[in-house]
């Protein structure tokens, strides 16, 4: 799935018209460079700076610049605060990745059997959408982490787990578009097999929508990360910018900076993941832009 | 009609199915609140946790445990809550209308602008508000909801003082009913504004495009054509049909925001269904959980019900295909 990324030069002319298309727009491009800066910062950014997050260092509550704080200033503990950013971003990116993962798995299988197949299968395979559709997402991970005791693992699950209907809904319409299309009819007449047909034709036809929408869900998974940890549901031995504003939260208006600058890690993040997906939308489907 | 009806069938079996499925995950979770309990109330001896057990029906087959609790809330009971010790339905019914009045009042205020701003700037393209409207809709919705609340308290609620920094209600206030609903209504703005800048951001977006469309459709040209006032072309007639995509958005979201309604109350200590939920899940209240999660899937249910209805009712031409 994530083999075929547009980024990679080894599609074929379609692909690389989208490339072209993506790099000229300059806002995908600027998503694209701020997420690459954040996954950096997330993977090396303890190398320069090296300071741990969960030690005391100074007085608590100092803001950027006061006294003997650092950069970013103290948290309610005097922990600091910017260390804890730096390192903030891999439990968030990381549950992200599992969840989305779970998601594609569980979403473009669902789908692409239900949209091929049709009849019974697809009746009974879109109920059972229904029935995760109509539950809250966030309750209901909220359950589930409760439930079976928070940690990185279940968080990642329980995201998944509330997120794959809407990808296996728009696979199902996908393959619905496309199974009665020449291309396909001739694969079956050549004797191809349902599962050859399935992923290895119509498959790689109904990806570039899919891959937009995967980049999205990529940035909700990321909100939906940080609204658990920021409840408390999430693995309390973790770095994570979601925990750091929950902890914050009794004491934030005493010190602006312990909740602001977490906040806007995962506002940068999920932004990226944001215009990367509309320079996509736009680079796969040159008629829809703007809109 | 028929169809009506057919969907009224079909809903009620889809709830039965989320009572199963939701029954099922909390019995399968590991632990045992009968020891949580006792181990609350100072007696961890056998005999009192046998007690609990039995008093909480935990002792019996896991088919009859289900089968009781399905005919339960067949009659609006869903059972006791650990902690409270008072009827599920009770806790939850009290707390269902400050959720509602705080959904409410979000969507709507997105709603309203969301859509004044997307004819606005679908009619005028290079204006630099339109410019700073289409940046705005794409980082509306990339910010965390509590974060945002949080935000908007430190600046409305902590450097200036214009607005209450959470709770519904000032608990010194004294006065009748009008000063009691302004009382609340300013305890409103921050929640709501907070939970509506996710959606008035999208909706912003989505009536800006669907406008454009309607705009270039025939009956507006027909309409330009005729003479009409620009004005009266825009929002008597294209503006009905650059609605009803906003409106069915808005109507399937609905358990999204929820889900945004719980974060929201949680950072404005806001007292309905998603601060009864966060409390809840700390002490493992198996019962509460289970009933806000039956209530919020029928309270979804029941609003996409609805959103089909008024779709119908905005546009005829669904009535008369029958198309659905």
């Amino acid at each position: 799935m994530t083999a075929v990324s547009p980024e990679q030069g080894d599609l074929g002319p379609p692909g690389r018209q989208a490339l072209r298309l993506f790099v000229r727009n300059k806002a995908a491009v600027f998503g694209a460079l701020l997420l690459t800066a954040i996954v950096f910062m997330t993977l090396f950014g303890s190398f320069f700076y090296d300071q741990d997050p969960s030690r005391i260092i100074a007085r608590p509550l100092q803001g950027p610049g006061e006294g003997d704080a650092p950069a970013l200033g103290t948290d309610y503990l005097g922990r600091d605060v910017l260390a804890g950013v730096v390192n903030g971003g891999s439990t968030s990116l990381t549950v992200a990745l599992v969840a989305v993962l779970l998601v594609i798995v569980i979403g473009v299988t669902i789908g692409a059997i239900s949209g091929y197949y049709g009849g019974w299968i697809d009746v009974a395979f879109m109920r059972f959408t229904e029935l995760f559709q109509v539950l809250p997402a966030l309750l209901f991970a909220m359950v589930i982490v409760a439930l079976f005791s928070p940690s990185t693992r279940s968080v990642a699950i329980a995201i998944g787990l509330a997120s794959w209907p809407q990808t296996a809904r728009l696979t199902r319409a996908e393959f619905l578009r496309l199974k009665n299309l020449e291309f396909v009819k001739a694969a079956r007449a050549i004797g191809a097999s349902d599962f050859r047909i399935i992923w290895q034709v119509i498959f790689p036809n109904a990806l570039p929508p899919l891959i937009v929408s995967i980049t999205l869900i990529m940035g909700a998974a990321i909100l939906f990360e940080s609204g658990l940890a920021f409840l408390g549901l999430g693995d309390p031995q973790s770095q994570s910018w979601g925990l750091m504003i929950g902890l914050s939260r009794q004491t934030f208006l005493n010190g602006w900076w312990t909740v602001t600058f977490p906040g806007l890690a995962i506002f940068a993040t999920v932004l990226s993941f944001s215009l990367i997906g509309d320079g996509l939308q736009d680079a796969f489907n040159p008629k829809l832009r703007g809109r | 009609m028929k169809q009506i009806t057919a969907r009224i069938a079909w809903s009620l079996g889809l709830i039965l199915a989320v009572i199963v499925m939701c029954f099922t995950l909390i019995h399968l979770a590991p632990g045992d609140v009968a020891i949580v309990i006792a181990g609350d109330s100072g007696a961890g001896d056998p005999e009192v946790i046998a007690e609990i057990r039995e008093d909480l029906g935990l002792d019996q087959p896991f088919v009859v445990q289900l089968g009781g609790y399905v005919g339960d809330v067949a009659q609006g009971d869903l059972g006791t809550s650990y902690r409270f010790n008072e009827p599920v339905t009770d806790l939850i019914t009290t707390r269902l209308w400050p959720t509602f009045l705080l959904v409410g009042t979000a969507v709507s205020f997105a709603i309203v602008l969301g859509v004044l701003v997307g004819v606005f700037t679908a009619r005028r393209p290079e204006n630099p508000i339109s410019h700073g409207v289409t940046v705005f809709s794409l980082t509306g919705y990339s910010m965390p909801v509590f974060w945002t609340g949080l935000m908007l308290v430190i600046m409305f609620a902590s450097n200036v003082r214009w607005f209450p920094v959470s709770g519904m209600r000032d608990v010194r206030l004294d006065g009748n009913w009008l000063e009691e609903w302004i009382d609340i209504a300013h305890h409103l703005v921050l929640p709501s504004i907070t939970l509506g800048v996710i959606y008035l951001a999208q909706y912003s977006r989505l009536s800006r495009a669907s406008m454009l469309e309607v705009l270039q459709s025939d009956y507006v040209r027909t309409a330009r054509a005729k003479g009409l006032a620009e004005r009266r072309v825009v929002y008597k007639h294209a503006l009905r049909n650059a609605v009803i995509p906003v409106v069915t958005v808005a109507g399937l979201q609905f358990g999204q925001m929820l889900s945004g309604a719980l974060l929201v109350e949680t950072v404005f200590n806001w007292p309905g269904l998603g601060r009864l939920a966060s409390d809840s899940v700390f002490q493992r209240d198996a019962p509460v959980l289970l009933g806000i999660l039956i209530c919020s899937a029928s309270l979804v249910v029941i609003i996409n019900i609805l959103t089909d209805l008024v779709y119908r009712l905005i546009d005829p031409r669904i009535r008369v295909g029958g198309a659905s």
